[in-house]
């Protein structure tokens, strides 16, 4: 057995409408290994999923009382964190690594005095300290990383640990948590929100196969979307791509964009500019095809078709479907 | 209105960035202000001519990190405030916010700053957290990711995208602002630009110089800036071994044929 802590381990637990998210059902499996005390959880709703909380091993869940506030406003959030940082009185706080997550994961450093290291790909303990694992310049080098006073804060990444239930786990038990907003935090009125349509495709952060189309596609997305719903995948794109309007800016992968690390990337038309192989440098398997065969991102291919786009793909598909029957 | 926007001078994304024995980041070989900070000047510097006010550019950083304030004088900030000392070296993401909250706070003793605003990352260790940690240490809003950015009076509305969903909010200033890339397409400097850029103030303070917010740092009794005062530490750092070579085959009428094999084979569940 690992060596692990032995206080409670806070996970910040994020919910997609009313169900427990992807993400955060892999930290919180993550916490499990990373203490023989308590796991508990923080939701940022009113209505927890209690059900799935158990089951991913959370004994508690903390629900403090956002008075009205928008969770999706950070110092809101943080500050209804830190409230059940206080009555749960953890040994370190765990959330997922999103952009909201990493404002969050930043207040809380502010607040606890204390350190955060966001984009996690591993955390273990060594010496009764948790080490973190991170690739850091654009996925060009590995590093480990510890905090090194106060609560210690780590954002993990999407994907990078495998979800997995407990046998015969009850619901978390819910603890209400009242909560002082600062005027920071009630200063900030959320206008209006607006969800994007998924297409009934899995989230592009969470997608085990994940199908990009650039430049190269030249406006037509429908012979990546086929390839991506062929391979029960997600579509994303580069930032050409969503500039021109091809696609909705969500899609974008990279720098600024979103960050994945599916089991299988295969790019269409995409050159490989550092900023966008930023976001997918930790793909497992990568799949390129692209008539210019100087491009870039060919360094990083398992398989690299040098080609025109419009004449390989429907030829993939048309056998995909066949093998497939 | 009065704003300082804070710009940040990094490694060149396409030289070869390193670390050193202590973790850190390898800076003044091929160094240039942060590409997401060009984001941010522009944004203050239209911000001040719609609402006839200033920009002040602020910087924490070594010596050369003078050119990114210079870059962003040239881009129309009206001066510039380099806070450049040894002992910040080695900060973490908490210490820079706590050294530019300092900062901040001593540009607002000749009058009140109405707005801070930053790049949404820089290109070194993008993690994001910056702008939400300067918000903490100021104690002041933030509306932080705008992919768009609206002034009426004294209120600022902001459009940011957070994972699928687009999200409208306000808040009256003083606040802080970061933007994202989308937010605006940022000027070339003209010639004349960069020659009135020379002409521009140039203000270097060095820590002694600031009254260092104590949140946090003091209940532990150690410095608030700097390696010993970070709250985090790289234990070890290697370069990553480059990706196996793959297959590369070139089209010549079968190539999708082989692709679908490939995809069979290596596709998920
Ligand atoms: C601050 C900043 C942030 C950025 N952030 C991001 C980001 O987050 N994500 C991102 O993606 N980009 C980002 N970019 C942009 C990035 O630098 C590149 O411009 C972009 O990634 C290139 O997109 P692309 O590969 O689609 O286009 P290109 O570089 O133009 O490449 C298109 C490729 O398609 C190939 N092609 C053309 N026709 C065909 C065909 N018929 N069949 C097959 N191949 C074909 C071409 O040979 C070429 O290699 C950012 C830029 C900046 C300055």
């Amino acid at each position: 057995m690992a060596e692990q802590l032995s206080g409670t381990v806070l996970v910040v637990a994020d919910h997609a409408g009313s169900a427990l998210s992807g993400p955060s059902t892999e930290v919180l499996t993550l916490a499990r290994s990373l203490t023989a005390g308590p796991v508990a959880a923080v939701a940022l709703t009113g209505e927890p999923d209690t059900a799935a909380l158990g089951r991913f091993g959370a004994g508690t869940v903390y629900v403090p009382d956002l008075d009205g506030l928008s969770p999706t406003v950070a110092a809101v959030a943080a500050e209804a964190v830190l409230a059940a940082v206080a009555q749960a009185r953890p040994e370190a706080v765990l959330l997922v690594s999103s952009f909201a997550g990493k404002e969050i994961a930043a207040r809380l450093a502010v607040a606890l005095g204390s350190g955060a290291i966001v984009d996690a790909t591993g955390v273990s303990v060594a010496d009764g300290t948790l080490v973190v694992a991170k690739t850091v310049l654009q996925g060009t080098w590995d590093t480990t990383c510890v905090v090194t006073r106060g609560v210690p804060v780590v954002a993990v990444k999407p994907t990078a640990v495998t979800a997995a239930e407990l046998p015969d786990a009850g619901p978390a038990e819910p603890v209400a948590v009242p909560v002082e907003f600062s005027q920071a935090a009630r200063a900030v009125r959320v206008v209006s929100r607006t969800e994007h349509p998924g297409g009934g495709r899995a989230p592009l952060s969470e997608a085990k196969v994940v199908v990009v189309g650039g430049r190269g596609v030249a406006g037509d997305f429908s012979l990546v979307e086929e390839l991506a719903d062929l391979l029960g995948g997600a579509v994303g794109a580069t930032r050409v791509a969503t500039d021109e309007g091809w696609i909705d800016h969500a899609a974008q992968i990279g720098q600024t964009g979103v960050t994945i690390s599916p089991r299988l990337y295969v790019g269409v038309g995409v050159s490989g500019a550092i900023h966008h192989t930023a976001g997918m440098q930790s793909a497992e398997t990568v799949v390129v095809v692209n008539n210019d065969a100087d491009a870039p991102i060919f360094e990083m291919a398992d398989l690299g078709v040098v080609g025109d786009a419009t004449e390989v793909l429907p030829q993939a598909i048309a056998e995909l479907r066949r093998r497939r029957g | 209105m009065r704003i300082v926007v804070c710009v940040k001078h990094v490694p060149d994304l396409q030289s070869e960035r390193s670390l050193d024995d202590a973790g850190h980041l390898v800076r003044g070989e091929d160094d240039v202000l942060n590409e997401l900070d060009e984001n941010a000047v522009e944004a203050a510097v239209t911000l001040a001519e719609e609402t006839g006010g200033e920009v002040v550019a602020l910087t924490a950083g070594p010596e050369d990190a003078v050119d990114a304030l210079r870059r962003a004088l040239q881009m129309g900030a009206d001066a510039a405030v380099h806070v450049t000392d040894e002992r910040v070296a080695g900060s973490d993401v908490v210490g820079t916010a706590r050294v530019l909250a300092a900062a901040v706070r001593k540009i607002g003793e000749d009058a009140p700053v109405d707005l801070v605003v930053t790049g949404m990352a820089s290109m070194d260790g993008l993690t994001a957290m910056l702008p939400s940690a300067l918000a903490a240490s100021l104690e002041l809003p933030q509306l932080t990711l705008a992919s768009e950015v609206t002034v009426a009076g004294r209120e600022l509305t902001v459009t940011r995208t957070i994972g699928d969903a687009d999200e409208v909010q306000a808040a009256e200033l003083p606040l802080v602002l970061s933007v994202t890339d989308q937010a605006n397409e940022p000027r070339y400097p003209s010639f004349p630009a960069i020659r009135a850029a020379k002409g521009k103030p140039v203000t270097t303070w060095d820590l002694d110089d600031l009254t260092l917010a104590t949140a946090g740092a003091e209940a532990d009794g150690g410095p608030e800036v700097g390696a010993s005062g970070a709250g985090t530490a790289v234990v070890t750092a290697a370069p990553r071994p480059p990706r196996a070579a793959g297959r590369i085959i070139t089209d010549s009428g079968d190539a999708g044929t082989e692709l679908a094999e490939f995809l069979l084979a290596n596709a998920p569940g």
